[in-house]
């Protein structure tokens, strides 16, 4: 990061090359990102990202805050998919405790993961064809990610930045209204969804502006760490709800979409056809859990698990657990954890050293977006500008994941 | 491919480099070993080529700092996808001499990992390319991911870290 040195060239007149800041705050790149580029006409030579601009620090904070206190800094990871850092988070936690989530909680759980990885590729889909100039499309699906949020706010009160669940299971349970907007969301999505397919998928100019754009090998991909929809774009299955099962994947028939080359096109395919996955997920879930028994939305661990306020102020064993678990004086093994969920842009990990302190030790984010993201300045050279612009909307980089 | 077992594996680096490596353990099935900086390129190199186990897939790279051992410890995640499994790399060094050569010589995915970890704790990577801050602003004079460096503002005496846990 060097926001206090302004990158120059070295300003010889006799050179034909322009220098181009691209951002920190250029419309079309959706976020906080500079890139300052060397341009030959309308031709990339080469580029440098700069990146940082609104890094904030969690790994030190983390250090200094109880377990149940980190959950709101994961949510200020990819903001577009909060719900999924959050259970990647307490499912860390829950691991490092050995806890057992009830089937019904694992079942809940999904169906918030696989709604925020829907409003995640809405996003980003969306804003390709935003970006290619099909403002209608744009404008058509993201109403349902506003219906998305209102889902969210009936579960847990927020819309954003969700702090959704607890380490042990979910805050309260889902109320009748939620599942008739899940209900509901159900049977409006795939309808735009497939209008949005039918005004895209073989639109000429669509596919002229992203196909063939950005191509990576599935070589380069695992070179640079590449993971989710970007690598199974490439290719690659490489899943981490299939590769290692959390909450309770295992339970579900779903399918990895894959493309063959890489592209933008290809990225933008199979993240339409993971909504249309996450669509299936869902609706097996909410089957599942009509087959659980009702009411449960918390493991029985009342050492780790927060207590309601109502059992708190009336109920004497409640107030001890909820002082022990406030004050810290939960007995956590000394070990360290990793794991790694399905995030919206690729894997993210959680790697947790616990020394048996009130707080974590040591605690580092493995963030899709800030790995991928490596590779931009690369792949610009020799691109298009306009190119280059579909390619950052195509990686979905969320600047908050990317500076952490 | 038949799914290798931490067991297989740690037997295939024994035989390979015996005492260099340490520290073997298996915390929630995750195998992590100990290595030196000296034979820490050679490992990876071994697990990224060999075919019976290719870990060919850099997860992550980062570190952690122990001021009362006064060292701080490289850690390397490695991903074999085609056998599902993981392991864990862990580098220990002493803290005032923080070198290690560089793994962007096997994955270009170390490039930004390793800025990161130079970043906020001071590890120079021998032969990196362009080890320059990333995150932090190119005038800051410390590593601030080290334990040393308080949370908030020293001077204030209303936010002191014991209060937020430490």
């Amino acid at each position: 990061m060097a926001h206090n040195h302004p990158v120059y060239t070295d300003n010889d007149p006799q050179s034909e090359l322009v220098t181009l800041n691209l951002g920190p705050t250029h419309p079309a790149t959706h976020g906080v990102f500079q890139n300052v580029l060397q341009m030959d006409g309308e031709r990339i030579v080469s580029g440098v990202s700069t990146i940082g601009y609104i890094h904030r620090a969690f790994e030190k904070i983390a250090e200094h805050r109880p377990f149940y206190q980190i959950t709101p800094l994961t949510d200020r990871l990819n903001y577009c998919s909060s719900p999924i850092n959050n259970m990647g988070w307490h499912m860390t936690v829950e691991k490092l405790l050995n806890i057992q989530i009830p089937k019904r909680v694992d079942y809940l759980r999904v169906i918030i993961m696989e709604l925020s990885r829907i409003s995640d590729h809405i996003i980003c889909n969306t804003i390709i064809a935003q970006d290619t100039g099909a403002t209608t499309t744009f404008l058509y699906l993201f109403q349902f990610r506003e219906h998305i949020y209102e889902i969210f706010e009936e579960i847990c009160g927020a819309r954003l930045t969700t702090n959704i669940g607890r380490i042990g299971g979910l805050e309260r349970d889902f109320n009748e209204i939620a599942f008739a907007k899940i209900n509901k969301f159900l049977k409006e999505f795939p309808v735009a969804l497939r209008e949005f397919e039918s005004l895209l998928n073989r639109n000429r100019i669509f596919i002229d502006r992203t196909a063939g754009v950005a191509e990576v090998t599935q070589e380069a991909a695992l070179n640079y760490s590449w993971t989710g929809p970007l690598l199974r774009a490439t290719g690659i299955d490489y899943d981490v709800r299939v590769s290692e099962p959390y909450s309770s994947y295992q339970d579900f028939d779903f399918e990895v979409p894959v493309g063959t080359s890489g592209d933008v096109f290809d990225r933008y395919l199979v993240r339409n056809e993971e909504m249309w996955q996450s669509i299936r997920i869902i609706e097996q879930a909410l089957e599942k859990v009509k087959t659980e028994p009702k009411g449960i939305f918390h493991a029985d661990v009342p050492d780790f698990y927060l207590p309601g306020k109502e059992e708190v102020y009336n109920n004497m064993e409640a107030l001890i657990y909820h002082f022990k678990i406030v004050m810290g004086e939960i007995d956590a093994p000394k070990a360290e954890v990793y794991h790694a969920v399905e995030g919206g842009n690729g894997e993210l990990g959680f790697y947790l050293i616990n020394d048996g302190g009130r707080t974590p030790y040591r605690l580092h984010f493995r963030r899709p977006s800030f790995i991928n993201y490596s590779m931009y300045a690369k792949m610009s050279e020799g691109m298009l500008l306009s190119d280059a612009i579909i390619n950052m909307s195509s990686m979905n980089i969320i600047a908050g994941e990317l500076d952490a | 491919m038949a799914k290798a077992t931490n067991t297989e594996i740690i037997d295939l680096l024994g035989h390979n480099f015996g005492e260099q490596l340490f520290d073997v353990s298996e915390p929630y099935g995750l195998l992590t070993f100990s290595t030196t900086k000296e034979k820490i390129i050679d490992v990876l190199t071994f697990l990224k080529e060999n075919e019976k186990i290719t870990f060919n897939f850099l997860t992550d790279i980062t570190a952690v700092h122990y001021p009362e051992k006064e060292q701080i410890a490289v850690v390397y995640h490695l991903h074999s996808m085609v056998g599902g499994i993981r392991i864990r790399i862990k580098v220990f060094l002493n803290e005032r001499e923080a070198k290690i050569p560089t793994a962007t010589t096997l994955w270009n995915g170390a490039n930004w990992m390793e800025r990161e970890t130079y970043d906020f704790f001071g590890v120079k990577f021998e032969g990196h390319p362009n080890l320059k801050r990333i995150l932090n602003m190119d005038d800051l004079i410390v590593h601030p991911m080290l334990k040393q460096y308080p949370l908030e503002d020293p001077n204030r005496v209303d936010k002191k870290d014991e209060y937020f846990g430490r």
